[in-house]
């Protein structure tokens, strides 16, 4: 268990600093982390604390909350093949997001984009909490996530179908792809704030998803209120989801593979995956981030495509793993 | 002492009477056998009895907040669901959250709790194997010390012998048994007759949704309920080993 969270935190404060030292400015990695934290003033110290430093924090906080939110989801729904987008936050934040850019909402300054979708998440949520039953019941949960996330996407087909400007589409698709380039301090700072209270939600959670291995009568009746469980589960995933879907896009894959690979290293158990997940999906989203650097730095590779060419092949291997298993 | 106290208790599912009516006292130090045919209600009585679902009329338990009811009763449900495949001896730990404060792990107290119970139900060679890939047999020992390490006054479980080869399914009634010379009480639902008759110290005979007696084994096992209640003829003999009770034909 702690060897686990120490190689994963090695891992990722390791990637950490590679996600700092890989970019377009041809600088050597020495000096631009002497440029980083002594700070001369110069354009060195510019690009590594106004582009590389936002963008690395991004990638190491958004990467834990997509790990996290997927390990909870799981979790939650005894399902692995479960992940954050299934209450339909992402697709809403998604529309918000999509309407933002062809009402040229987006020109109004760097927030009008993320408070777009922000809102979109939010109207999400609301939607989810009034339609799923509330005693923490996990199928009208799953049936109102696929509503709305199907609702959310059809608009933003519609969006994009009755869009007058080619460019507008283009921009649209590609921001759907997910992307951490040219994000700045500001949209670090939109983001903390939801990251921290989703994560503080999602962490506490630990005891009751333990529970809940036995199913929902057993966890009852070991003193878990599920409803008050569900409830900080949306509520922690949408903030975390919907906030990174806001602040980079959709980025797949992440909550999806993560838990999935980590959990036989703890046991199987539901409460040590989050923390465990958390810093696997920070490794794989820096990871990935370093890679649409690396592989065709002058091309803008998206954050979503990469993460899902290196996710589908796990799954293949899953597949093949559980075939074996199963004889 | 009285460790459960249903007064009228009433249920409808989908228009359909599932309970009518039941009022029900369980004291400390019994085994309490709940025998019916199928459809009779005993999963639904012991789910209203647990506030699992609304019912009309008074559980004693129903009324307890979440984790004063998970340390006055531990639940074994008759599905038997194992979602990941957890070491037995985390699974059995689980039995031990009603008594954790938040934030905790288990105190050396839990810990023997848990040790006892892993003990009781014969798994010792198991502790660190996946329950989820043991035998369906086997899974149903571990779900019983998860119960059992609640340590709770009232055990509850609906069919823990199913599935139990034999041995296994004399050796739980006598867990059962001891739990009641500690004081504790046990209510169980069995199809087992024999198994009935010879371990539980009261049986509740359900059919229809409804109590059709109560007492002890002599007084409910008879050729008369059993005909009324399952349809059956039944062999049934005092021996100097104790009672033998065996179902026949169909009436």
């Amino acid at each position: 268990m702690s060897r686990l969270m120490t190689g994963l935190g090695l891992l990722v404060a390791l990637l950490f600093i590679g996600s700092l030292v890989v970019g377009y400015a041809p600088v050597g990695p020495i000096d631009s982390l002497r440029a980083l934290i002594a700070g001369d003033g110069g354009p060195v110290t510019m690009v590594m604390r106004e582009i590389r430093l936002p963008r690395a924090l991004l990638a190491l906080f958004i990467g834990a909350g997509l790990g996290l939110a997927g390990a909870a989801m799981q979790g939650y729904l005894r399902n692995p093949l479960a992940e954050p987008g299934l209450i339909g936050v992402s697709a809403s934040a998604a529309l918000g997001a999509v309407i933002a850019i062809n009402t040229g909402l987006v020109a109004m300054g760097t927030l009008g984009l993320p408070v777009a979708a922000l809102a979109g998440a939010v109207i999400g949520v609301g939607l989810i909490m009034a339609l799923a039953a509330p005693n923490g019941d996990t199928l009208t949960l799953i049936l109102a996530g696929i509503a709305i996330s199907a609702m959310a996407s059809a608009l933003t087909s519609l969006v994009l179908n009755l869009s007058p400007n080619p460019f507008a589409a283009n921009e649209i698709v590609f921001w759907m792809m997910g992307s951490l380039a040219d994000r700045s301090m500001v949209h670090l700072w939109l983001f903390l704030p939801f990251g921290l209270v989703g994560a503080g939600l999602l962490l506490g959670l630990g005891r009751g998803l333990d529970a809940l291995t036995l199913g929902e009568d057993a966890a009852r009746t070991m003193g878990i209120r599920l409803g008050r469980m569900r409830l900080l589960l949306v509520l922690g995933t949408a903030s975390l989801v919907g906030a990174a879907t806001a602040v980079a896009g959709a980025i797949g894959f992440i909550g999806l593979v993560v838990p999935h690979i980590l959990r036989p290293w703890v046991g199987s158990q539901p409460s040590r995956l989050l923390t465990a997940s958390a810093l696997g999906g920070a490794a794989m989203l820096l990871a990935a981030d370093i890679a649409v650097r690396l592989i065709l730095p002058d091309r803008d590779l998206k954050l979503g495509v990469v993460t899902a060419l290196v996710g589908a092949p796990l799954f293949l291997h899953l597949i093949y793993k559980t075939r074996r298993d199963n004889g | 002492m009285t460790l459960l106290r249903l007064q009228n208790l009433s249920l409808t599912l989908r228009n359909r009477p599932v309970l009518r009516d039941v009022s029900l006292t369980l004291g400390a130090g019994e085994v309490v056998g709940l025998l019916g045919p199928n459809g009779a209600g005993k999963t639904s009585l012991m789910r209203a009895a647990l506030g699992l679902v609304p019912a009309q009329g008074s559980s004693s338990l129903a009324g307890l907040s979440p984790r004063d009811r998970a340390r006055a009763v531990a639940w074994m449900p008759q599905h038997r669901e194992i979602a990941w495949p957890v070491p037995v001896e985390r699974l059995v730990a689980l039995g031990r959250t009603p008594h954790l404060a938040a934030g905790r792990a288990l105190s050396p107290d839990d810990q023997a709790r848990v040790d006892e119970a892993i003990s009781r139900m014969g798994l010792d060679g198991f502790r660190t194997r996946a329950a989820s890939r043991l035998s369906g047999g086997e899974q149903a020992r571990a779900l019983l010390a998860r119960a059992l390490a609640q340590d709770t006054p009232l055990l509850m479980a609906d069919e823990p012998a199913a599935g139990l080869d034999p041995s296994y399914q004399i050796a739980t009634m006598r867990v059962f048994r001891d739990l009641a010379a500690e004081g504790r009480t046990v209510f169980v639902s069995l199809h087992d007759l024999g198994l009935a008759a010879r371990h539980c110290t009261r049986i509740v005979l359900m059919a229809r949704g409804g109590i059709l007696a109560d007492g002890p084994p002599s007084d409910v096992l008879t050729p008369a309920l059993m005909a009324e209640a399952f349809g059956i003829s039944v062999f049934h003999e005092q021996t100097a080993d104790g009672p033998v009770f065996q179902p026949l034909d169909v009436l």
